[in-house]
């Protein structure tokens, strides 16, 4: 049985020093690091000096007292927290006096808290008990009728002092009654998050937490992280399902199912019953620091609208009916078997899902290939990433970010293109606002002016705020600059680059057309800022270079992970900590779908599948012959769907009815199917144009891998059963057998060795090595048995850097009279993607609507007020919901997000794709937006589906029940 | 029948990303990228398209859809 883990507090951060001290503690000889505390030194020797207001995930701050220690020949009693280690000091933790001391702060800390420990949420977990059991507190001779915080009337008399519990956050409370002021959560938001809502108000005995402007959690700036009710140390700030269930008694190490950070959870229980996620400190993405998905959302894995049993119907338009496993699974076999009769082999296909393990997509592109005997398998990587594989393939040799996060703390000049951090990857953007804090320096590359832009102690020193559709004409101003002002790294280019292809891009970018003068007109911003820009990021030291998919989803976006490639060549920024060129991924498997052999041409390890001796292996390891040509991507699929060439489709765990653009031409595709299968763990969009359901599992309930951002594979473990009775990979396996290609695993961990045997990046990983070292980053293999954080370094993945060249071309969605707007999408930190998640959790307190953002004076010259319903039009439909006016937005754009379906946010947007990859253009719709009083048609039909195509048939009832 | 308009403009946006090479090299790699990354029942209506309209394309793309021998 798994035990509850406890991590070690060291009390105070660990010292990056290579020069080390070595002193006594209690007679003990040890040797720490120069810089390191002395309450660290003593718990490297297994010493706990009480503590109260220290814990190793922020500084020492020195307040409560309760450390003193005394050291030979030093007046008084330091606290050994703030107190560095010296060479040869002799230091005493437990004298007479020392002891007497600290009964005397306990004492004074016990005076004004509640004394109702057993029936108290932190009864079990709180230092403040063990603290007053360690130091021997055994009465509390002040009494508590004089001044206090405790009780709400006080000597008859109403007490002033006493604030009643805050509640409003839906996962925590605030109870002020029983805080000590340790600080600890002011400090876990300001150095951990980087949020400072919190804060110390009033001084002496008035001194109270304050959150936002004595607001209460909801109404303040908290973005409800967690990080200060993992900080906190009594019951003042607890999680509301502790509250509910008790203290967990076991728990299990796992990663998170949402974004691309993949941060590392101990998933607390009791029974197989989740009452608490908590952020692990050894997780290497995330080091014990949670967002307010990871750490509290995590409710829907037991909603209520879960399905269990798989179903099947003839017509969309039937009830669904409930049927066993496997007449699901022989339903999907025989149907996908006579379509393939009927309409060729290349008639179907499936999408995996970026919310699925490694294990689970490897076994349904093994499907594909193997049994469907085509290549029509493609992921949903194909709506956000696709285009970072493609270009950073051509430039780098592999399709992967180059970095590990930890990376971003030797990072100078940290320049975002197209990413909101801090909403979309929030664990990560915390990392990187402390980096920021310290001094590196900002560039933000965005039409919004995002939160990081101005946040409290950041400040971009240039954002520049471009025209959407404009990346790849800023980015070759950016170039252009380096370039022509003498900016190149001439060295690095000569050894790590392909010299033909430098020279021929150079003479590209120095063309006058490419100068932030000639471009300033197109992109709308200002030529001196571009060069200012470009001397910074060339010229600060590290020059490190984050993305998201303001970068990806434009007509040319391989296009600009291109040229933002060649920008980090030429400056040398490639190879090393603290620099870079870094997807910051979606959803937390998109590595590791696009690793698993998900797209139509490629197999595992981004190999082409027209490679013989690649697809040699693949014949012999799987035992079947394999088609060498490419097969459909997604576009494709619903293009040849409404062409009839293609007839049946599974998808995994995606609701490409609600994430892929222009609705109505994605519905339409879904309803020429023959067979649509789905498996999922609700009735998403997608299903209501289903006719095989098949409940698929949580991420509490898989077995196998997630690979974040960094390359990292995380294991994904399982703290209770599949509620549906079946691991999603065997079902898949099943359907693949009883199509004629037999399929069995055993094990997650049997996959993954099959996956190593296959795949030059992943030979060295397996589960046992997973589980010993926490993570590992791919390639990990002999060259590198424990992975590799850092790629390019000494030579690139294809031998040379290669600079490709980036014509701008403008898109073809533009803006005129009719639709003088541009519409870009995106997401919130409190909801995920599309929702399916998040909606069925408490943080729809944060979000319970899209809405859409827009400029004061675009509003005001269409009257258009705060909280008014506003038709959203482009040229392909028409949505309504509620605007907010937002000056974040520049003039003439407008903003969105795409998280509940009856708003259809993808409607609206825009038909157009990459170049490259056909990732489509979400960044860039031309619309109109006018105020409006009535429901939009869209809504009107999907209430209509929602009641019509979703319906279970409820089973008679037979006599003998 | 259908045009295969969402074809053609595929094919001439590949080819338009390849704009600043020179024209042959920017025929090689249009070409390749369509081998590489189209089901072939997209090269055959680019075919298609080729047969009935050659000026539905531009240059680059129609040389490259000769060059895989689809026109």
């Amino acid at each position: 049985m798994d035990t509850l883990i406890k991590e070690i507090d060291y009390g105070t951060p660990k010292s990056d020093s290579t020069r080390m001290v070595t002193l006594e503690i209690d007679g003990h000889q040890v040797t720490v690091p120069e810089g390191t505390s002395i309450m660290r030194a003593a718990m490297e020797l297994g010493t706990k000096i009480p503590k109260l207001c220290a814990t190793d995930s922020m500084k020492s701050f020195g307040s409560c007292r309760l450390c003193l220690v005394e050291i030979e020949g030093r007046k008084g009693t330091p606290a050994s927290c703030t107190t560095p280690v010296a060479p040869g000091i002799k230091v005493k933790t437990q004298t007479d006096h020392l002891a007497d001391l600290r009964r005397g702060v306990m004492e004074l800390y016990i005076s004004d808290h509640p004394l109702d420990c057993l029936t108290c949420a932190a009864n079990g977990d709180c230092e403040l008990q063990d603290m007053a059991g360690a130091v021997g507190l055994r009465e509390v001779r002040y009494g508590y009728e004089g001044d206090n915080h405790v009780f709400a009337r006080s000597n008859g008399s109403e007490n002033f002092r006493y604030k009643p519990k805050d509640e409003s956050n839906p996962y925590f409370t605030f109870d002020p009654a029983k805080c000590i002021v340790c600080s600890r959560c002011v400090r876990a938001c300001e150095e951990v998050q980087g949020t400072f809502a919190l804060t110390i108000d009033g001084r002496g005995f008035a001194s109270h937490v304050s959150a936002g402007m004595d607001e209460d959690f909801l109404a303040s700036e908290c973005v409800s992280c967690g990080a200060c009710v993992q900080a906190c140390p009594t019951a003042t700030l607890t999680e509301k399902s502790i509250i509910a269930k008790g203290q967990p008694d076991h728990s299990v190490v796992t990663t998170c199912a949402y974004c691309g950070v993949g941060c590392s959870f101990k998933a607390e229980m009791k029974g197989d019953e989740v009452v608490r996620m908590m952020p692990y400190k050894d997780g290497g993405a995330n080091e014990g620091h949670s967002c307010v998905k990871g750490r509290f959302a995590w409710g829907y894995a037991t909603h209520n609208d879960r399905m269990m049993k798989p179903m099947v119907r003839d017509k969309i338009t039937d009830p669904w009916r409930e049927v066993s496993w496997d007449e699901a699974i022989d339903f999907t076999a025989r149907r996908f078997k006579e379509i393939q009769t009927r309409h060729g082999v290349g008639s179907v296909g499936a999408i995996t899902s970026s919310r699925c393990t490694n294990e689970e997509v490897y076994v349904v592109q093994k499907m594909v290939r193997a049994a469907f005997h085509n290549n029509n398998v493609d992921t949903c990587a194909r709506v956000c990433h696709s285009p970072t594989g493609y270009g950073l393939s051509k430039t780098f040799g592999t399709s992967a970010g180059t970095q590990d996060f930890k990376s971003v703390d030797k990072a100078d000049v940290i320049m975002i293109i197209g990413a909101n951090p801090t909403d979309g990857h929030p664990v990560f953007a915390s990392r990187m606002k402390k980096r920021l804090r310290e001094g590196a320096r900002l560039i933000v590359v965005d039409p919004r002016r995002t939160d990081i832009v101005r946040s409290p102690h950041i400040e971009a020193e240039y954002h520049l705020p471009l025209q959407p559709g404009t990346n790849v004409a800023v980015v070759n101003a950016l170039a252009h600059v380096v370039v022509t002002e003498g900016l190149v790294k001439r060295d690095y280019v000569a050894e790590r680059c392909e010299p033909d292809d430098f020279a021929r891009w150079e003479k590209f970018i120095a063309d006058p057309k490419n100068s932030p003068e000639a471009l300033e007109a197109i992109t709308g911003v200002k030529a001196e800022d571009v060069r200012a820009a470009a001397r910074l990021y060339a010229t600060a030291g590290n020059g490190a270079i984050y993305y998201g998919l303001g970068v990806t989803e434009h007509s040319q976006g391989s296009t600009m992970v291109m040229g933002m490639a060649n920008l980090a060549m030429a400056t040398g920024n490639i190879g090393r900590e603290g620099v870079g060129v870094n997807p910051l991924r979606g959803q937390n498997n998109v590595q590791g779908s696009c690793d698993m052999g998900s797209f139509p041409h490629e197999f595992t390890g981004y190999r082409h599948i027209s490679d013989n001796t690649v697809r040699d292996l693949f014949e012999k390891v799987w035992s079947t012959a394999l088609d060498p040509e490419p097969g459909l991507r997604i576009p494709n699929m619903f293009s040849a769907a409404i062409d009839g060439s293609f007839r049946g489709l599974f998808v995994q765990g995606e609701d490409i009815a609600q994430s892929d653009p222009n609705t109505k031409h994605v519905n339409s595709a879904l309803e020429s199917l023959e067979c649509l299968v789905v498996q999922d763990l609700f009735l998403n969009e997608t299903a209501a144009f289903a006719h095989v359901f098949l409940p698929g599992t949580s991420f509490l309930e898989k077995d196998g891998t997630f690979t974040n951002a960094e390359r990292r594979i995380n294991r994904v473990r399982p703290v209770m059963a599949p509620k549906q009775g079946m691991q999603e990979w065997e079902v898949v396996a099943r359907i693949a057998t009883a199509m004629g290609y037999p399929m069995s695993y055993s094990s997650g961990a049997e996959i993954m060795d099959e996956i190593a045997k296959v795949t030059p990046t992943f030979a060295g990983v397996s589960f046992e090595k997973l589980d010993r070292l926490g993570s590992v980053q791919w390639p990990c293999n002999d060259a590198a048995p424990e992975g590799t954080p850092t790629m390019h370094v000494g030579k690139f993945v294809r031998g040379k850097g290669r600079f490709m060249l980036t014509e701008f071309v403008a898109t073809d969605e533009r803006t005129n009279r009719s639709f003088p707007l541009i519409l870009t999408t995106g997401r919130i930190l409190s909801q995920y993607n599309v929702g399916a998640q998040t909606r069925r959790t408490a943080n729809v307190a944060w979000h319970p609507e899209d809405v859409l953002e827009i400029h004061p004076h675009d509003a005001e010259v269409r009257g258009i007020r705060e909280g008014s319903m506003v038709s959203l039009t482009s040229r392909i439909g028409a949505i309504t919901l509620r605007a907010v006016i937002a000056d974040r937005m520049p003039q003439g754009v407008v903003y969105t997000t795409f998280h509940h379906p009856v708003t259809g946010a993808n409607v609206i947007t825009t038909e157009y794709s990459d170049w490259a990859t056909n990732c489509p253009e979400y960044k860039v719709t031309a619309v109109q937006v006018t105020p409006s009083n009535q429901p939009s048609d869209w809504r009107t039909e999907w209430e209509q589906r929602e009641t019509e195509h979703k319906r279970v048939a409820i089973k008679p009832l037979v006599a003998a029940e | 029948m259908s045009d295969h308009k969402e074809i053609q403009r595929m094919a001439n946006q590949i080819a338009k990303a390849f704009g600043a090479y020179p024209e042959e090299q920017a025929i090689k790699e249009t070409a390749n990228h369509i081998k590489s990354f189209w089901d072939p029942r997209m090269r055959k209506q680019l075919a298609e398209i080729i047969a009935r309209d050659k000026t539905a394309l531009n240059p680059v793309a129609l040389a490259a859809g000769r060059q895989l021998g689809l026109g």
